[in-house]
Order: structure tokens, then C-alpha cells, then sequence
């Protein structure tokens, strides 16, 4: 398998920049989450380099595992900050959804909760199963809010689920799905996105959400480096 | 609400699928990737391969073909076979692959299952259990090592302790492979996947003996299973996926639809 890392170091040396960026967060569906872009025929750069990010069109920040260990990954490549200061179209991807909250019950062995990203006000809570089987896991239905993130998805697609820790409904739900309780399947504030299922594990309807994203961020983008620049020129 | 499971079992021997596959106008054997296709258009919600490469002398096996499978398939895949320790288990979760089963080796070190959920978290690994009906003790029992007929032998496990004990270390999903019944196409053992499912609190996934749509229909709505796997029924054209789907849904099954109505 070619490193992914490969090309985004080409693109550094070239000085090439923008386009779509995932962080390397070094877990394990960062491989599945890239090929999905690429069926769209998206050219996509693989990179914990701050250059490369901050200068994406877009950034997808992908996560399986637990948010301790992610999020002590992203302090230990001094990404936190970085992430928390995008102003470009951010799509957090499962784990890196629940990385994007406040913090997380999720405690993985420690004897505190996880401190998140605190880019969407929302806590990320073991999901209220009612005794049925842990992990969900499967393709479930889900319901869209009227977001740009699900144009052309109809309520009651299905879409592929692996967790056992859930967003609650709240403001910031952006689709939501139920197992034993109606929970966020998506959650968003601002230019931060986040899908608690997989996109690049759901078939037609994954590719889609995928487009979609695809299509966020030329512009915002560019007025983003635009207000970036005039507050240089002004100071 | 949740969709019940079909899952499609392909058998892998040196990078190819080993034996042939029928779909309904004509057989592809061989490739990986345009079978694995294939079966994702026609409804498949999820696809396990078995790697059944011997690795004789811990020859290291070549499973760079996982990789092209997660280059093109859109749904999710779990590898089976030969997977003994962390190292084996982080090049094929890098490779692509969502979930990986064990079954042989964690019968001889179940503290595998531990470490192997430590490292990766429990929703991508898979434990397979392959249950027989002993008559002697009246008792569902585990074998080890059915991949190879004169290496097969009993273990001292209750199925249904064993089921206990690995979602004690840390398993995400079990695969209860019934050996009665499977090859035989006479319909997945409900009386014992019924007593697995009272005690299991993962995902469970029914595997042997699947031959007429009428035995997936029993097996989730009457053993309450989240899944079924079959194998012979799919690659000899028995039975079409897209169809299957279509009956279930008309028998009261969660099914997921392909596209949305």
C-alpha cells in the first residue's frame, strides 16, 4: 500500500496546499475514510503537518478507539489548538465527531472524563440501550435536518453504525437515528460537522453525505484568508 | 430502526477466492475485488473473508489484497483466519479492513482478546465460536482448529461458557458457527443460538446452515440474531440477495433497503 503520507509531502515541497485534508490521527479507519473520498474521485492529503491543514478547503478529522487516547494523539502532535482554530468546513467522522464536544464520559480506564475539542457545545454520554446487544452496531435509519451535510438524503436511510457512546438530541443535531433512545447521529455548530456513523462504510448513502462535504468550503474558504489577510494588513 | 444483518462469507486462499461464485446470469471466480463488489450491489450489508492461506512454519502471508477491497467496497468487512497476535491484527485494520475474527488462537490464549481489545477498542474485534451439539453430555460444546480436519479437536468449553468468557475480555461481536448443521443447508440451529442470544450482550451473528430464504426469516425473528452469515446458499445462486431482502421486509424483518423509498 502506498503511504498516504507520501503524496502530502510531495504537495509540502511543492508548495501545493488546499483542497481536502485528513488529519492523521494515526487510527485505523484513516485508510477506509481516504478511499471513500477517492471513489468520488476527490483528491484527498493525508497529513498531521499544520500548514497542510490550516490551508485545506476542507478538513475531515477521522477517530475510531476511545477519546483518551485520541485526543492525548492530537495533543502529542500539538494539533488541539490548530483544530480549534479552523475556520474552513471541519468534518469529524465517528470518534472524531464525540472530539469535537465538550468532553466525553467515555473514560477509557481513567478516573476523569475526557476533555474535548469544545467546538460543539454537547457532551458525549454512554448510549441508554435498554438491554440491547452493545456495541450498536449495524446499518440503522436516520432522520436529516434540513443541513447543506444532507441534501438528497431522505428520513429513513440507512447508514452504518459502531459505537456504544452517543450526543444526545440537542440544538446542535443535525440527523438524528434511534437504539433504545433517540440520539445524534450528527451534530454540527458553526463550520464544525460531525457524523456519529460511517459514511465511508455506507454505501450510496455515505458516498452522498461524502459529496456533499465536498462541495463546502470553496468560498468560506477564501473569505476566511481574506479576513485573515486584512487583519494582517491592519496590524 | 436497526437493520437485520446479510452477510455473504467468501473463502480466500493466496490473495483469490477459491471457490467459484454464481450469480444469477454467470460465474466469476477468482478476484477478490469485482465478487466483493458484486455482492455490496446486490444488498450485501456486510462481507466476511475468510483467509484459509496456510502459514506453515510462520511463513508470513500475503494480505495486501485487503487493501484493494477497501480501496472499492462501501460497506463494511471483516477478515477471518490465521490473525494470532497485535501485529497481525494492526496491518489488516491498516489495510482497511473494519473488523477482524479470531477463533483458533483465542481458545489457546484468551488473554488475546483482552489485549487485542486494548489496543484496538472492542467494536472491530470479532470472536468465532464453533459449537456442536455433543449427544453424550446433553451440551453444546466448542471445537478448535475446524479449519483443518485432522488438526480438529474438542476443548474443555461450554458454548455457553465460552460465550461468557469472551465478551468478558472484550469482544465486540460473536459469530456462533453451528458445526451440526452447517453444509447441510437444513436451517440455522434456533434452539441453541436462542440460548446464546439469552446470554449475549454483543452482536451476535448466526452462522451454518442457511438454505431457504424461510431459514432467515426464522433465525431473526426467532432466535432475536442480529445477523446471518452464510456462504454456499449466495456463491451457488440458491438464493439471490436483492430477493432475500425483498421477503424478509415482507415477513416483518428490519432490512435495509439500498435506496430509500
Amino acid at each position: 500500500m502506498q503511504d498516504p503520507r507520501s503524496s502530502a509531502k510531495a504537495m509540502a515541497a511543492k508548495g501545493e496546499t488546499g483542497g481536502t485534508v485528513i488529519i492523521d490521527t494515526g487510527c485505523a479507519n484513516l485508510s477506509s475514510v481516504r478511499f471513500a473520498f477517492e471513489r468520488l474521485g476527490a483528491a484527498v492529503t493525508v497529513t498531521d503537518e499544520p500548514g497542510l491543514i490550516k490551508a485545506a478547503t476542507r478538513v475531515v478529522l477521522p477517530g475510531v478507539g476511545s477519546a483518551g487516547a485520541a485526543m492525548a494523539a492530537l495533543e502529542a502532535k500539538g494539533l488541539v489548538e490548530l483544530i480549534q482554530g479552523l475556520t474552513q468546513p471541519v468534518l469529524g467522522v465517528c470518534l472524531g465527531m464525540q472530539l469535537l464536544s465538550l468532553l466525553s464520559k467515555e473514560r477509557g480506564g481513567r478516573s476523569e472524563d475526557c476533555r474535548c475539542l469544545g467546538l460543539i457545545p454537547t457532551r458525549i454520554e454512554p448510549l441508554a440501550d435498554k438491554g440491547l446487544p452493545l456495541p450498536h452496531m449495524g446499518w440503522n435509519q436516520i432522520v436529516p435536518t434540513a443541513h447543506p451535510l444532507f441534501a438528497g438524503i431522505a428520513p429513513g436511510s440507512y447508514v452504518y453504525f459502531v459505537h456504544s457512546y452517543r450526543a444526545p438530541i440537542s440544538a446542535f443535531t443535525l440527523a438524528s437515528s434511534e437504539y433504545g433512545e433517540t440520539f445524534s447521529a450528527a451534530i454540527g455548530k458553526d463550520n464544525f460537522m460531525g457524523v456519529q456513523f460511517h459514511p465511508e462504510k455506507s454505501a450510496a448513502v455515505g458516498a452522498q453525505i461524502l459529496a456533499n462535504f465536498l462541495t463546502m468550503g470553496a468560498e468560506s474558504s477564501t473569505s476566511a484568508q481574506a479576513d485573515q489577510a486584512a487583519k494582517e494588513a491592519k496590524s | 430502526m436497526l437493520a437485520k444483518r446479510i452477510v455473504p462469507c467468501l473463502d480466500v486462499k493466496d490473495g483469490k477466492v477459491v471457490k467459484g461464485v454464481q450469480f444469477r446470469n454467470h460465474e466469476i471466480v477468482g478476484d477478490i475485488v469485482p465478487l466483493a463488489a458484486r455482492y455490496a450491489r446486490e444488498g450485501a450489508d456486510e462481507l466476511v473473508f475468510y483467509d484459509i492461506t496456510a502459514s506453515a512454519h510462520e511463513r508470513v502471508v500475503d494480505k495486501s489484497w485487503v487493501s484493494r477491497v477497501a480501496e472499492q467496497l462501501d460497506i463494511p468487512f471483516c477478515v477471518a483466519g490465521g490473525i494470532k497476535t497485535i501485529a497481525q491484527a494492526r496491518e489488516l485494520l491498516a489495510f482497511g479492513a473494519d473488523k477482524i475474527s479470531i477463533n483458533s488462537p483465542a481458545l489457546t490464549d484468551p488473554t488475546l482478546i483482552s489485549r487485542l481489545q486494548d489496543e484496538f477498542g472492542r467494536q472491530c474485534i470479532v470472536i468465532g465460536i464453533d459449537s456442536f451439539y455433543d449427544q453424550a453430555s446433553d451440551s453444546y460444546k466448542v471445537k478448535q482448529f475446524t479449519g483443518d480436519e485432522a488438526a480438529t479437536r474438542d476443548t474443555q468449553w461450554y458454548t455457553q461458557d465460552w460465550v461468557e468468557e469472551v465478551q468478558r475480555r472484550g469482544c465486540g461481536e460473536i459469530v456462533l458457527n453451528v458445526m451440526n448443521q452447517d453444509g447441510v443447508r437444513g436451517g440455522y440451529d434456533i434452539q441453541q443460538l436462542s440460548l446464546v442470544r439469552a446470554i449475549c450482550d454483543v452482536p451476535l451473528i448466526a452462522s451454518g446452515g442457511a438454505g431457504t430464504m424461510a431459514h432467515f426469516r426464522d433465525v431473526f425473528l426467532q432466535a432475536g440474531v442480529d445477523a446471518a452469515l452464510a456462504a454456499s446458499v449466495f456463491h451457488k445462486g440458491i438464493i439471490d440477495i436483492g430477493e432475500l431482502k425483498a421477503y424478509l421486509k415482507g415477513q416483518g424483518v428490519a432490512i435495509r433497503h439500498s435506496r430509500p423509498e
